[in-house]
């Protein structure tokens, strides 16, 4: 798939806390196809202190009207910078970038997200959906604040919530949910995007329940397109590029998480 | 006809490489050419200087790997690649039509390390020329302890030098007291040019986590913050050596390379700024041309080392 750069323009950006905020972007030219789980080297500019990109998954596509929105929390000065955007502001964008998740072999999912990591699973939920999948969508955050935008996902399936101190569905962490009570889970796959210590606890729990899982990293990133080999993730397989052969990884390659 | 629609000829002679222009991309920093491709005609740069090579299979550094500085980055990825042999048997194959000179940096942690993987180098038809790295700041062994003294850059030069006829390129290290000491020194030893700089020792420190940013505590700088130092760099050496000098350092945009030039670089290769824009070698050519016609050279053999000091 051929990557490339483009100016979007932004024609609105939806503040949707003091955190965490939408940027909905226009295309000048016909993008290319994106697939669930590929993300987008972003170019902050006016903001000095940053200088290298910043990479964010793709949350949503609009093919038809050649738009794109990317879901962003506050973590620094950059993402910082790009929340102050406006309508009709450029946003330099690299993409499509990174591999994508793999459609699963049976007909049950389970996408779980933790804050921000919900992002990539909007385009993956509607994928599974169009597929003729079940899909369960799990989303967990320290507070009702970081549990953005439940409802898009209901028109694909059931929308479970955990938040860590009960202010919104049920208290604690995503592994507690009590989807995961019984013996035999019905999900065939789990996809999961969030914190490290969330995402090594689903692979876990994957794990034991016999369950396939896919997780997209967040590993620091100076190019995004495999030339700098800083991006590397330890697999089974040796030192992989998180940018070209990831984000989205098997767990069960993941060297460090057996 | 006016003589501004000439175009002016961008084209440099590195010893026994003759590059279309002189603007090359800096190893590490560009793959080995393909990986660019999506995003530029890798053919209309003066040539690629390919990733580190070494004799064996290398992993490299740990995971955090770079850390963000103001205008640049530190880096340890630490000479990750497959090694020599395949390099010849998967890379070159996908390089050797290229019509761009591809330059190969080589780099190991002994003396015969380096002339294994030279010899090897030798009889391929498209490498026309290796890049001796004897200043990667991110191994333990080899690597900058070859490029900080005077008789270990000598020793190494002169050793592949016997195995290696071809152009051979010396990477010097900034981190030295007399960085034109050491480059007479390897010219002496048979060295046909040599480029500089590589990366600077620089440290990053996480405050909240009370942790250095890289596993391996410090790294190599690069980016703009180091622009003005290895310009620095660049004017004694290219004032101490009489083979041909690659200038590199920060280099974003075509005033920067121009910049080089004038200070006696031969030619110039851009590193970091390739992450910031994979197309960025094509505006610098472009923009060197510009600068070229507005000035009224019409070769870029003109400005180079002319930088007027009265
Ligand atoms: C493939 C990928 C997809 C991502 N998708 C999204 C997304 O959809 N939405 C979103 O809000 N964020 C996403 N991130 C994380 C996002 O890239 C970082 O939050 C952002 O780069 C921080 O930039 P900054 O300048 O604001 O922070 P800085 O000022 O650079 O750093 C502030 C803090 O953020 C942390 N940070 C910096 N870079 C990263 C990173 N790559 N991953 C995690 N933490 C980081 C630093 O450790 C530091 O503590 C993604 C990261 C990757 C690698
Ligand atoms: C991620 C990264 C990897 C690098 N790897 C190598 C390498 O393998 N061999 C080498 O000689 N130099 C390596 N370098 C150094 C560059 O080639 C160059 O000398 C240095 O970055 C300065 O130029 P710049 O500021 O334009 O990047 C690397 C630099 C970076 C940023
Ligand atoms: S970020 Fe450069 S190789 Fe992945």
């Amino acid at each position: 798939m051929k990557r490339t750069i483009h100016d979007f323009r932004v024609y609105q950006n939806d503040h949707l806390s003091n955190d965490y905020f939408v940027l909905y972007l226009d295309c000048p030219e016909k993008m290319p196809e994106i697939l669930p789980g590929q993300f987008v080297q972003a170019l902050v500019e006016h903001s000095p202190a940053t200088y290298l990109r910043r990479p964010f998954s793709v949350y949503h596509v609009d093919e038809q009207l050649n738009r794109m929105a990317l879901m962003i929390k506050v973590a620094g000065i950059g993402t910082a910078a790009l929340m102050k955007l406006s309508a009709g502001d450029t946003l330099n964008l690299i993409y499509p970038l990174g591999n994508s998740f793999e459609m699963p072999e049976g007909d049950h999912a389970l996408l779980i997200g933790g804050g921000v990591g919900i992002a990539p699973m909007y385009m993956l939920a509607k994928r599974l959906h169009d597929l003729g999948k079940k899909v369960d969508v799990l989303i967990g955050g320290r507070t009702s604040k970081d549990i953005i935008e439940p409802n898009l996902y209901r028109e694909f399936g059931n929308v479970h919530i955990t938040t860590d101190d009960g202010s919104l569905g049920e208290k604690g962490m995503v592994t507690q949910h009590s989807l995961f009570s019984g013996e035999n889970l019905p999900f065939s796959k789990i996809y999961a995007c969030g914190p490290d210590p969330m995402m090594r606890a689903v692979s876990n729990l994957a794990k034991s329940k016999g369950i396939d899982c896919e997780v997209s990293l967040e590993n620091l990133m100076a190019c995004g397109i495999g030339a700098c080999l800083c991006c590397i993730v330890e697999t089974n397989e040796g030192n992989k590029t998180s940018c070209v052969e990831g984000p989205v990884f098997n767990t069960r390659d993941l060297k460090a998480w057996q | 006809m006016s003589d501004s629609i000439i175009k002016p000829d961008l084209s440099v002679k590195v010893h026994n490489l003759n590059l279309k222009n002189p603007v090359m991309t800096a190893s590490g920093t560009f793959g080995y050419g393909p990986e660019f491709e999506d995003f530029m005609d890798v053919n209309l740069l003066g040539g690629i200087l390919t990733k580190a090579c070494t004799s064996k299979n290398r992993d490299g550094n740990r995971y955090p790997r770079m850390a963000e500085t103001p205008m640049g980055m530190l880096n340890s990825v630490g000479l990750q690649n497959k090694g020599v042999d395949y390099f010849i048997q998967n890379i070159y194959p996908k390089i050797k039509d290229y019509t761009t000179e591809v330059i190969v940096n080589v780099s190991d942690s002994t003396v015969e390390g380096y002339m294994e993987v030279a010899e090897k180098l030798l009889p391929l038809e498209k490498i026309s020329g290796i890049e001796l790295n004897i200043s990667c700041p991110n191994v333990k062994e080899g690597g900058m302890a070859f490029g900080t003294s005077c008789p270990m850059a000598a020793s190494v030069t002169k050793a592949v030098r016997e195995v290696y006829s071809k152009t051979l390129i010396v990477k010097l290290s900034p981190n030295v007291t007399n960085i034109a000491e050491i480059a007479r020194a390897v010219e002496d030893e048979g060295a046909d040019s040599v480029s500089l700089i590589n990366t600077l020792l620089g440290m990053a420190i996480d405050i909240e986590k009370r942790k250095p940013m890289l596993s391996t505590i410090t790294g190599g700088l690069s980016g703009p913050a180091v622009k003005p130092v290895a310009l620095r760099m660049v004017w004694p050496v290219a004032n101490a050596v009489k083979i041909p000098v690659i200038g590199m350092g920060g280099i974003s945009n075509a005033s920067d390379a121009i910049e080089f030039l004038l200070a006696g670089a031969t030619a110039i290769q851009v590193g970091t700024a390739n992450f910031i824009d994979p197309a960025v070698c094509v505006k610098i050519i472009d923009g060197i041309e510009d600068y070229l016609i507005r000035h009224k050279f019409s070769s870029v053999n003109d400005i180079i080392g002319k930088l007027n000091i009265q």
